[in-house]
């Protein structure tokens, strides 16, 4: 009866696999009960009988996808190809198999590693044209004459359509069950990287709905308006006092609650009372330019998605010199887009840096340009989020060369109103 | 009117073009005037710019064409050519803007959530534009000839050439202040003329319109025929001519008896002062008492004049090119306004091609024997002025009819390219320059290739196509909850299909004599209540596919932006 049970549950397990893990842990800790009562042989004889040699290759394969499936779940990192490759390589039952996102070799399983640099190369053509390719030894082969990576199946991963890495079995020959099993394999991936990326997403949103709530207005520049008002109010009492009237409908547009959009218009009058706070601060050294199409200015944007590329400009506009920094804004028709850029004549910043910031974000309690990445890469991320990839900012910068931004925001996107 | 008035006032306008075009109007601010620099384009200006874009040389040359051929009927196309944005007020115009869409398969999209309607939506979009390109390049092409005595095709290139680079350089990319400027140049290039026609008029005894005799000659006149035509001549005349007659070359004085004659191209004809005018074969010979009332103009009068108000009032709205402007408001009742003004500016304008219909019959009868009535505009300054001034006064007129179809076409053309790019390929800037291309070479063969029929009839057919579309699907997509995502495509398809054949049928094979003639001519009185019973029928036996969210658009589409409601709100896919 025990024995009974624990096949079927083993079965079970494999089919479902996590849902049922407790159910099989179970059965496992009956069976090993079994086994210490003395029913070892009873037991071996059984597991001999768990089935056909068919049934058995099968258990074995989906026991090895169960083992790869958790690494991939974290997205295509170089970690998660390490972890999942070994798998995946014993799943194909290839000599070798390398896994790469575009840009990287992400990992390398297998013999021959010497073939790893190679790697990128044979993955060129499945990452552009989203076909599998399947390369001869004038692509693959080496002139070591012991090796055995002589032919290559390269299949692309792709997650919502995009492709997004390959995935590569190398071997001494290719037949056409290898070619079919390496695509399985890479749509088996593919629907793992998916199930990453939904995930990624729903934390991504979170993450943002949150910073939008706080994160927004720096404290420094709550600080600073403040204490710039409070220099006035003995002078300049009358000026002091528009100023405190700017900065609270400054303050009261951008702790709204409702509504997630917003007009290219109140954006840019709450910029306009953001700039007076600063001009207030930094007088002539502040200089602006505006050049606004009207015709764009009725556009539906996220709420708060222009303030913090301004922001940025000052901040990169005035750091580290005594001269006047020069922010130009515009915002223009083009066709069914608004583009929208913000650019200043300031510092600039290494590309590279940038780039990591967007990705990773900056630790917290840095100041400077790191800080205001953070600003830029919630922007990027919300913009993403509503309009989809190709909608993200656009940086042109590099040191001592200045900032602009650029981003295009789609005149009508469904769902997409300002309230 | 000499030729290098006509192409100084042509050159100069298409450079203008090119160059804004190129250059943009670039005005940079400084922080200090931030409130002028954002502020929204005011109700007035965007109201000229939509007159800017809708006055095509339908209206500028068409208009006054068809008044002098077939008389006081032919006033309601601009009735309803202005009378058409006072149905886009009382139906449209605020709830369409509180949508947030910027072109039409935009709403479809939008209150229907079908992806299906959306490219639906788009074809026909497409295919209303390119009808509506087609003439404003023939047009074109009957302007440069009138202008510069060219061949026609040479104009109807040129204008496809320069806004096709107009538009991809990126100008004319709804740029307010620049169409909003080339209202009130086409109202002065009417106006100013029109004002010393009527003088010179007046000088001349102002003769009326009211004989019992079709019109005659008032002088010697020298009649040149552009194409081939076959006239009619009412009594035996003898004149001078010039070419080819009946088939045979002549030179000299020629007795053409009572019947119909051909005329080959490049002929001159000079007829005696006093002889009646012949007509060209398809016009109809009115005596100028029958031409003053109405329904005696074309066959089926009464059929034909309440089709023709029903493809007017209810093809503005469905415009690729208008409803984009409503899109500059701010908000709904913006729009209202806006529309508002729009009726006052066109009804202002629209005075004045019945004016110039009018005088052309006293004084330019000879185009009803060449059958280019579209050419009685450019004709009459330099017939009844003379002189320097009448030449200038020609070159101004000039001016605004090419001012019309390039900012009509260049409207037309961002917005089908648009359209192709974004619906119909995968977008972005490599596809809205093809798009571009596809937007008016399609016209431009058309144009070529088809028979020319008055321009004002071609732009009327467009309309009673937009008519038996659009109009069903934002009337009952705007104020019927019922509407269903079924529906609408069987009603879209029927009306499309239907006004479609009536059109291509029109334009390659010209109408039939008698009743199916008239049917097919003026569609828009069967297709417009077909397309909105087979809209409605279809709704009404699926309820089943009625959008999800129709509750929610519906608030949306209703409710003046100062209400604070609940809206509803964006939820990202996935979340």
């Amino acid at each position: 009866m025990t024995a009974a049970s624990g096949r079927s549950g083993n079965v079970a397990e494999c089919r479902v696999t996590v849902a049922h893990m407790e159910v099989a842990l179970a059965v496992v800790a009956t069976v090993v009960v079994t086994g210490l009562v003395g029913v070892v042989p009873l037991w071996r004889r059984r597991r001999r009988e768990l089935g056909s040699p068919v049934d058995r290759a099968t258990f074995q394969t989906l026991h090895t996808a169960s083992l790869a499936a958790p690494p991939l779940r974290a997205g295509l990192t170089e970690q998660a190809a390490q972890k999942a490759g070994r798998h995946l390589r014993e799943l194909l039952g290839s000599a070798a198999i390398a896994i790469t996102d575009g840009e990287r070799v992400l990992t390398w399983d297998g013999a021959g590693e010497h073939h790893k640099g190679a790697a990128l190369e044979h993955a060129a053509g499945p990452m552009a044209a989203g076909r599998t390719e399947v390369l001869g030894p004038d692509v693959v082969a080496c002139e070591r004459l012991d090796c055995e990576i002589r032919h290559a199946v390269v299949v692309p991963l792709t997650t919502d359509e995009r492709v997004v890495g390959t995935l590569a079995a190398y071997g001494a020959d290719v037949s056409a069950g290898l070619v079919r099993a390496a695509e399985e394999v890479g749509h088996w991936v593919d629907a793992q990287l998916q199930l990453a990326e939904l995930d990624r997403s729903r934390t991504l949103l979170m993450e943002a709905e949150v910073r939008a709530l706080r994160a927004q207005i720096s404290p420094h520049f709550i600080y600073n308006s403040l204490t710039t008002i409070a220099s006035f109010v003995r002078t300049d009492p009358e000026r002091a006092r528009e100023l405190l009237l700017e900065f609270a409908d400054f303050t009261r547009y951008s702790f709204r609650r409702h509504g997630d959009f917003t007009t290219l218009a109140e954006e840019l009058h709450s910029i306009d009372r953001y700039l007076l706070l600063q001009r207030a601060r930094f007088g002539d050294r502040l200089q602006v330019t505006l050049r606004i199409a009207p015709e764009v200015l009725p556009v539906a944007m996220p709420f708060l998605c222009l303030q913090p590329l301004v922001e940025n400009a000052v901040r990169h506009g005035l750091q580290d010199r005594a001269g006047p920094g020069h922010i130009t804004i515009i915002a223009e028709d083009a066709g069914a887009d608004a583009v929208i850029s913000v650019e200043d004549d300031g510092v600039g910043m290494d590309p590279d840096r940038l780039r990591a910031i967007l990705a990773h974000g900056a630790p917290d309690g840095e100041s400077g340009p790191e800080a205001a990445g953070i600003g830029l890469g919630n922007v990027d991320e919300r913009l993403r989020q509503v309009y989809g990839d190709e909608y993200g900012l656009r940086i042109e910068t590099a040191p001592g060369a200045g900032t602009k931004v650029t981003l295009r925001v789609p005149k009508y996107r469904p769902g997409v109103a300002a309230v | 009117m000499s030729t290098a008035y006509g192409l100084t006032a042509v050159s100069l306008v298409v450079a203008a073009t090119v160059l804004i075009g190129m250059f943009g109007l670039r005005i940079s601010r400084t922080t200090s005037d931030f409130y002028v620099a954002s502020r929204t384009v005011s109700p007035l200006r965007n109201a000229s710019a939509i007159g800017g874009e809708y006055l095509s040389a339908a209206s500028f040359l068409g208009i006054a064409g068809l008044i002098l051929a077939y008389g006081a009927d032919m006033l309601w196309l601009p009735v309803g050519w202005t009378g058409g944005y006072l149905v886009l007020l009382v139906l449209v115009s605020a709830p369409l803007r509180r949508s947030g869409a910027y072109t039409l398969p935009d709403f479809a999209e939008a209150r229907l959530e079908s992806m299906t309607v959306r490219r639906v939506t788009s074809v026909l979009a497409v295919l209303i534009g390119w009808l509506y390109l087609m003439p404003q390049l023939q047009s074109a092409g009957l302007v440069l000839r009138t202008a510069a005595g060219t061949p026609v095709w040479v104009g109807t290139v040129l204008v496809a050439v320069v806004v096709t680079i107009n538009v991809l350089s990126g100008g004319m990319r709804s740029i307010t202040m620049v169409q909003a400027f080339q209202y009130w140049l086409k109202l002065t290039a009417l106006a100013v003329p029109v004002l010393f026609l009527l003088i010179a008029w007046r000088q001349d005894a102002a003769p009326g319109l009211g004989g019992d005799a079709p019109p005659t000659f008032p002088e010697r006149t020298t009649v040149s025929i552009g194409t081939d035509v076959t006239v009619r001549v009412p009594a035996p005349v003898t004149v001078e001519v010039r070419g080819r007659v009946d088939g045979a070359g002549r030179a000299g004085p020629l007795t053409l008896t009572a019947g119909e004659h051909t005329v080959a191209r490049d002929t001159v004809v000079t007829f005696p002062a006093g002889a009646a005018v012949p007509h060209v074969a398809d016009l109809p010979v009115r005596t100028d008492a029958e031409w003053l009332r109405p329904l005696a103009g074309r066959e089926y009068p009464m059929y034909a004049t309440y089709s023709l108000i029903l493809a007017t009032f209810l093809g503005t709205m469905g415009l690729p090119h208008v409803l984009v402007r409503f899109y500059t408001n701010p908000d709904g009742r913006a729009a209202r306004r806006t529309t508002v003004l729009v009726l006052g500016l066109l009804g202002a304008f629209y005075l004045l091609p019945a004016l110039y219909g009018a005088l052309g019959r006293i004084y330019a009868p000879e185009l009803l024997m060449t059958g280019r009535t579209d050419a009685v505009v450019l004709t009459l300054p330099g017939r009844l002025i003379g002189g320097t001034l009448g030449d200038l006064l020609g070159a101004l007129v000039t001016a605004g009819a090419v001012a019309a179809f390039l900012s009509t076409s260049s409207g037309l053309a961002v917005s089908v390219a648009g359209v192709i790019a974004q619906d119909l390929m995968h977008g972005g800037v490599r596809s809205f320059r093809v798009a571009t291309l596809l937007a008016l070479l399609v016209p431009l063969g058309l144009a070529l290739s088809v028979r020319a029929l008055a321009v004002a009839d071609v732009v009327g057919l467009a309309f009673a196509l937009a008519a038996s579309t659009f109009c069903p699907l934002l009337v009952l997509g705007i104020w019927w909850r019922r509407l269903t995502v079924a529906g609408a495509l069987a009603g879209l398809i029927v009306g499309g299909g239907l006004a479609g054949t009536a059109v291509a049928w029109t334009i390659i094979g010209g109408p039939p004599g008698g009743l199916a003639g008239a049917l097919l001519a003026q569609p828009a009185a069967w297709t417009v209540p077909a397309a909105f019973a087979v809209m409605i029928g279809v709704s009404l036996i699926t309820p089943r596919s009625v959008p999800a969210g129709v509750a929610r658009t519906m608030v949306r589409l209703h409710t003046p932006e100062t209400l604070a409601v609940d809206r509803g709100t964006w939820h990202p896919k996935g979340a």
